[in-house]
Protein backbone atom coordinates (compact mmCIF):
# COMPACT_ATOMS: atom_id res chain seq x y z
CA UNK A 1 0.00 0.00 0.00
CA UNK A 2 3.05 2.23 0.18
CA UNK A 3 2.90 2.44 -3.61
CA UNK A 4 -0.39 4.28 -3.21
CA UNK A 5 1.32 7.47 -2.09
CA UNK A 6 3.90 7.35 -4.85
CA UNK A 7 1.30 6.83 -7.52
CA UNK A 8 -1.04 9.64 -6.51
CA UNK A 9 1.22 12.13 -8.26
CA UNK A 10 0.43 10.62 -11.64
CA UNK A 11 -3.23 10.09 -11.21
CA UNK A 12 -4.51 13.67 -11.17
CA UNK A 13 -2.93 14.33 -14.58
CA UNK A 14 -4.39 11.17 -16.02
CA UNK A 15 -7.79 11.78 -14.55
CA UNK A 16 -7.77 15.30 -15.90
CA UNK A 17 -6.63 14.13 -19.28
CA UNK A 18 -9.22 11.40 -19.41
CA UNK A 19 -12.42 13.11 -18.36
CA UNK A 20 -11.94 16.31 -16.44
CA UNK A 21 -14.80 16.48 -13.96
CA UNK A 22 -15.89 12.88 -13.95
CA UNK A 23 -13.06 11.53 -11.82
CA UNK A 24 -14.44 12.72 -8.45
CA UNK A 25 -17.53 10.50 -8.90
CA UNK A 26 -15.35 7.68 -7.67
CA UNK A 27 -16.11 9.08 -4.23
CA UNK A 28 -14.40 6.66 -1.91
CA UNK A 29 -15.73 3.75 -3.93
CA UNK A 30 -12.10 3.02 -4.78
CA UNK A 31 -12.64 2.31 -8.44
CA UNK A 32 -9.15 1.66 -9.77
CA UNK A 33 -8.29 4.06 -12.58
CA UNK A 34 -4.73 3.28 -13.55
CA UNK A 35 -2.45 0.34 -13.71
CA UNK A 36 -0.72 1.57 -10.55
CA UNK A 37 -4.02 1.83 -8.72
CA UNK A 38 -4.97 -1.64 -9.88
CA UNK A 39 -1.64 -2.90 -8.64
CA UNK A 40 -2.24 -1.27 -5.27
CA UNK A 41 -5.72 -2.75 -5.13
CA UNK A 42 -4.34 -6.22 -5.89
CA UNK A 43 -1.80 -5.86 -3.10
CA UNK A 44 -4.53 -4.74 -0.73
CA UNK A 45 -6.67 -7.74 -1.62
CA UNK A 46 -3.70 -10.07 -1.27
CA UNK A 47 -3.21 -8.78 2.26
CA UNK A 48 -6.88 -9.36 3.02
CA UNK A 49 -6.64 -12.93 1.71
CA UNK A 50 -3.58 -13.58 3.86
CA UNK A 51 -5.38 -12.28 6.93
CA UNK A 52 -8.46 -14.37 6.23
CA UNK A 53 -6.33 -17.45 5.63
CA UNK A 54 -4.66 -16.89 8.98
CA UNK A 55 -8.03 -16.62 10.67
CA UNK A 56 -9.36 -19.75 9.04
CA UNK A 57 -6.16 -21.68 9.49
CA UNK A 58 -6.43 -22.43 13.20
CA UNK A 59 -4.98 -25.90 12.90
CA UNK A 60 -6.12 -28.97 11.00
CA UNK A 61 -9.73 -29.97 10.38
CA UNK A 62 -11.21 -32.16 13.08
CA UNK A 63 -13.68 -35.02 12.84
CA UNK A 64 -15.40 -37.07 15.50
CA UNK A 65 -17.26 -40.26 14.62
CA UNK A 66 -19.42 -42.14 17.09
CA UNK A 67 -19.39 -45.81 16.03
CA UNK A 68 -22.25 -47.77 17.58
CA UNK A 69 -22.65 -50.77 15.27
CA UNK A 70 -20.71 -53.99 15.22
CA UNK A 71 -21.95 -55.70 12.08
CA UNK A 72 -19.54 -56.28 9.21
CA UNK A 73 -21.24 -53.79 6.90
CA UNK A 74 -21.57 -51.07 9.52
CA UNK A 75 -17.96 -51.38 10.66
CA UNK A 76 -16.71 -50.17 7.28
CA UNK A 77 -18.01 -46.58 7.00
CA UNK A 78 -16.38 -45.22 10.18
CA UNK A 79 -13.09 -46.93 9.40
CA UNK A 80 -12.97 -45.80 5.78
CA UNK A 81 -13.84 -42.22 6.67
CA UNK A 82 -11.43 -42.15 9.62
CA UNK A 83 -8.46 -43.49 7.66
CA UNK A 84 -9.17 -41.21 4.70
CA UNK A 85 -9.61 -38.13 6.89
CA UNK A 86 -6.30 -38.95 8.57
CA UNK A 87 -4.73 -39.03 5.10
CA UNK A 88 -6.06 -35.48 4.63
CA UNK A 89 -4.14 -34.53 7.76
CA UNK A 90 -7.28 -34.17 9.88
CA UNK A 91 -7.39 -34.86 13.60
CA UNK A 92 -9.74 -37.81 13.92
CA UNK A 93 -11.39 -39.35 16.97
CA UNK A 94 -13.63 -42.41 16.68
CA UNK A 95 -15.60 -43.07 19.84
CA UNK A 96 -16.76 -46.70 19.92
CA UNK A 97 -19.72 -47.59 22.05
CA UNK A 98 -22.14 -50.52 22.38
CA UNK A 99 -21.59 -52.94 19.47
CA UNK A 100 -19.13 -50.52 17.94
CA UNK A 101 -16.70 -51.85 20.55
CA UNK A 102 -16.48 -55.10 18.57
CA UNK A 103 -14.63 -53.21 15.83
CA UNK A 104 -11.79 -52.57 18.29
CA UNK A 105 -11.97 -56.05 19.84
CA UNK A 106 -8.91 -57.94 18.61
CA UNK A 107 -10.68 -61.28 18.39
CA UNK A 108 -14.12 -60.16 17.30
CA UNK A 109 -13.03 -57.60 14.72
CA UNK A 110 -11.83 -60.31 12.35
CA UNK A 111 -15.10 -62.16 12.71
CA UNK A 112 -17.80 -59.51 12.43
CA UNK A 113 -21.09 -60.85 11.14
CA UNK A 114 -23.66 -59.57 8.71
CA UNK A 115 -27.28 -59.49 9.79
CA UNK A 116 -29.50 -61.18 7.21
CA UNK A 117 -32.77 -60.14 8.82
CA UNK A 118 -34.28 -56.75 8.16
CA UNK A 119 -32.08 -56.00 5.19
CA UNK A 120 -34.15 -56.14 2.00
CA UNK A 121 -30.97 -55.99 -0.08
CA UNK A 122 -29.96 -59.42 1.16
CA UNK A 123 -30.28 -62.27 -1.33
CA UNK A 124 -32.62 -64.17 1.01
CA UNK A 125 -36.15 -63.23 2.07
CA UNK A 126 -36.62 -62.29 5.72
CA UNK A 127 -38.54 -65.48 6.55
CA UNK A 128 -35.53 -67.54 5.47
CA UNK A 129 -33.00 -65.05 6.80
CA UNK A 130 -34.27 -65.70 10.31
CA UNK A 131 -33.29 -69.38 10.10
CA UNK A 132 -30.39 -70.45 12.29
CA UNK A 133 -27.02 -70.23 10.57
CA UNK A 134 -28.25 -67.85 7.87
CA UNK A 135 -26.14 -64.97 9.16
CA UNK A 136 -23.08 -67.14 8.78
CA UNK A 137 -24.01 -67.91 5.18
CA UNK A 138 -24.59 -64.29 4.18
CA UNK A 139 -21.46 -63.18 6.06
CA UNK A 140 -19.45 -65.75 4.10
CA UNK A 141 -20.89 -64.43 0.85
CA UNK A 142 -19.96 -60.89 1.83
CA UNK A 143 -16.48 -61.91 2.95
CA UNK A 144 -15.94 -63.57 -0.42
CA UNK A 145 -17.04 -60.41 -2.21
CA UNK A 146 -14.68 -58.35 -0.07
CA UNK A 147 -11.88 -60.72 -0.97
CA UNK A 148 -12.75 -60.81 -4.69
CA UNK A 149 -12.86 -57.02 -4.90
CA UNK A 150 -9.64 -56.57 -2.99
CA UNK A 151 -11.52 -54.44 -0.51
CA UNK A 152 -9.47 -53.75 2.58
CA UNK A 153 -10.35 -55.96 5.54
CA UNK A 154 -11.57 -54.54 8.85
CA UNK A 155 -8.22 -55.36 10.49
CA UNK A 156 -6.29 -53.65 7.70
CA UNK A 157 -8.39 -50.52 8.09
CA UNK A 158 -7.93 -50.50 11.87
CA UNK A 159 -4.20 -50.92 11.39
CA UNK A 160 -3.83 -48.06 8.89
CA UNK A 161 -6.12 -45.84 10.93
CA UNK A 162 -4.06 -46.31 14.08
CA UNK A 163 -0.84 -45.94 12.07
CA UNK A 164 -2.04 -42.60 10.69
CA UNK A 165 -2.81 -41.33 14.16
CA UNK A 166 -6.57 -41.82 14.38
CA UNK A 167 -7.56 -41.87 18.04
CA UNK A 168 -9.67 -44.97 18.59
CA UNK A 169 -11.63 -44.66 21.81
CA UNK A 170 -13.53 -47.40 23.60
CA UNK A 171 -16.40 -46.25 25.82
CA UNK A 172 -15.69 -47.35 29.38
CA UNK A 173 -19.32 -47.77 30.41
CA UNK A 174 -20.10 -50.14 27.52
CA UNK A 175 -16.83 -52.07 28.01
CA UNK A 176 -18.18 -52.96 31.44
CA UNK A 177 -21.74 -53.44 30.23
CA UNK A 178 -20.59 -55.90 27.54
CA UNK A 179 -18.26 -57.63 30.00
CA UNK A 180 -15.17 -56.89 27.94
CA UNK A 181 -11.69 -56.51 29.34
CA UNK A 182 -9.46 -53.56 28.44
CA UNK A 183 -6.87 -56.05 27.19
CA UNK A 184 -9.34 -57.39 24.61
CA UNK A 185 -8.76 -54.34 22.42
CA UNK A 186 -6.00 -53.41 19.99
CA UNK A 187 -2.91 -51.96 21.62
CA UNK A 188 -3.29 -48.29 20.74
CA UNK A 189 -6.97 -48.07 21.66
CA UNK A 190 -7.83 -45.42 24.27
CA UNK A 191 -9.95 -46.72 27.14
CA UNK A 192 -11.33 -45.00 30.22
CA UNK A 193 -13.39 -42.47 28.29
CA UNK A 194 -17.06 -41.62 28.36
CA UNK A 195 -19.79 -39.46 26.86
CA UNK A 196 -18.26 -36.24 28.17
CA UNK A 197 -15.01 -36.96 26.33
CA UNK A 198 -16.96 -37.72 23.17
CA UNK A 199 -18.93 -34.48 23.46
CA UNK A 200 -15.79 -32.48 24.09
CA UNK A 201 -14.30 -33.78 20.84
CA UNK A 202 -17.57 -33.31 18.95
CA UNK A 203 -17.81 -29.69 20.09
CA UNK A 204 -14.34 -28.98 18.72
CA UNK A 205 -14.91 -30.85 15.47
CA UNK A 206 -15.73 -29.58 12.01
CA UNK A 207 -17.38 -32.90 11.17
CA UNK A 208 -19.40 -35.07 13.56
CA UNK A 209 -20.97 -38.36 12.57
CA UNK A 210 -23.01 -41.02 14.31
CA UNK A 211 -22.71 -44.39 12.63
CA UNK B 1 3.31 -33.68 -20.40
CA UNK B 2 3.91 -36.77 -18.31
CA UNK B 3 7.29 -37.31 -19.93
CA UNK B 4 8.43 -34.04 -18.44
CA UNK B 5 7.60 -35.07 -14.87
CA UNK B 6 10.63 -36.15 -12.92
CA UNK B 7 9.33 -39.02 -10.77
CA UNK B 8 11.16 -39.65 -7.50
CA UNK B 9 9.24 -42.69 -6.23
CA UNK B 10 6.55 -44.98 -7.58
CA UNK B 11 3.78 -46.37 -5.39
CA UNK B 12 2.06 -49.46 -6.74
CA UNK B 13 -1.45 -49.84 -5.31
CA UNK B 14 -2.80 -51.88 -8.21
CA UNK B 15 -5.70 -54.04 -7.03
CA UNK B 16 -6.35 -52.03 -3.89
CA UNK B 17 -9.66 -50.25 -3.61
CA UNK B 18 -11.02 -47.30 -1.61
CA UNK B 19 -9.70 -45.97 0.71
CA UNK B 20 -6.30 -47.64 0.30
CA UNK B 21 -4.98 -45.71 -2.74
CA UNK B 22 -5.42 -42.41 -0.90
CA UNK B 23 -4.25 -43.70 2.48
CA UNK B 24 -1.11 -45.27 1.00
CA UNK B 25 -0.42 -42.22 -1.16
CA UNK B 26 -0.44 -40.08 1.97
CA UNK B 27 2.01 -42.44 3.73
CA UNK B 28 4.31 -42.49 0.71
CA UNK B 29 4.23 -38.69 0.39
CA UNK B 30 5.23 -38.43 4.05
CA UNK B 31 8.48 -40.20 3.20
CA UNK B 32 9.38 -37.79 0.40
CA UNK B 33 11.21 -34.48 0.60
CA UNK B 34 9.89 -31.14 -0.62
CA UNK B 35 9.94 -30.91 -4.39
CA UNK B 36 9.97 -34.68 -4.92
CA UNK B 37 7.28 -36.35 -7.00
CA UNK B 38 5.33 -39.53 -6.28
CA UNK B 39 3.87 -41.61 -9.07
CA UNK B 40 0.84 -43.64 -7.97
CA UNK B 41 -0.27 -46.62 -10.05
CA UNK B 42 -3.83 -47.70 -9.33
CA UNK B 43 -6.49 -49.87 -10.95
CA UNK B 44 -9.26 -48.24 -8.92
CA UNK B 45 -11.29 -45.99 -11.23
CA UNK B 46 -12.47 -44.06 -8.14
CA UNK B 47 -8.87 -43.04 -7.54
CA UNK B 48 -9.14 -40.39 -10.27
CA UNK B 49 -11.63 -38.42 -8.23
CA UNK B 50 -10.31 -39.48 -4.82
CA UNK B 51 -6.64 -38.55 -5.34
CA UNK B 52 -7.74 -35.27 -6.93
CA UNK B 53 -9.98 -34.50 -3.95
CA UNK B 54 -7.34 -35.57 -1.48
CA UNK B 55 -4.65 -33.43 -3.14
CA UNK B 56 -6.81 -30.31 -3.24
CA UNK B 57 -7.89 -30.77 0.37
CA UNK B 58 -4.44 -31.52 1.75
CA UNK B 59 -1.75 -29.01 2.54
CA UNK B 60 1.72 -29.46 1.14
CA UNK B 61 0.84 -31.54 -1.91
CA UNK B 62 0.12 -30.64 -5.48
CA UNK B 63 -1.42 -32.90 -8.11
CA UNK B 64 0.67 -32.45 -11.25
CA UNK B 65 -1.16 -34.81 -13.57
CA UNK B 66 -3.51 -37.76 -13.84
CA UNK B 67 -3.31 -40.18 -16.73
CA UNK B 68 -5.80 -42.88 -17.65
CA UNK B 69 -4.01 -45.70 -19.41
CA UNK B 70 -6.51 -48.49 -20.12
CA UNK B 71 -7.25 -50.11 -16.76
CA UNK B 72 -4.41 -48.25 -15.12
CA UNK B 73 -4.78 -44.88 -13.48
CA UNK B 74 -1.56 -42.94 -12.95
CA UNK B 75 -1.29 -40.00 -10.61
CA UNK B 76 1.62 -37.61 -10.16
CA UNK B 77 1.76 -35.87 -6.82
CA UNK B 78 4.42 -33.39 -5.79
CA UNK B 79 5.28 -32.71 -2.20
CA UNK B 80 5.34 -28.93 -1.98
CA UNK B 81 5.98 -28.39 1.70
Amino acid sequence: MSTDAAETEETPEEKAAASGDEAPTADGADVPQTEAELQARIEELEDTVTTLEREVDDGPMKMTIIATKGTLDMAYPPLILASTAAAFGWDVVVFHTFWGLDILHEEKSSNLQLSSVGNPNMPVPNALAALPGMDRVTTKMMAKKIDDNNTATIEELIEVSLEQGVEMQACQMTIELMDYDEDDFYDDVTVGVGAATALEHMAESDVQLLV
Amino acid sequence: MTDAIDVTETLDVKGASCPMPVVKTKSAIDDLAEGEVLEVLSTDSGSMSDIDGWASGTKGVSLLDQVEDGDLYKHYVEKTA
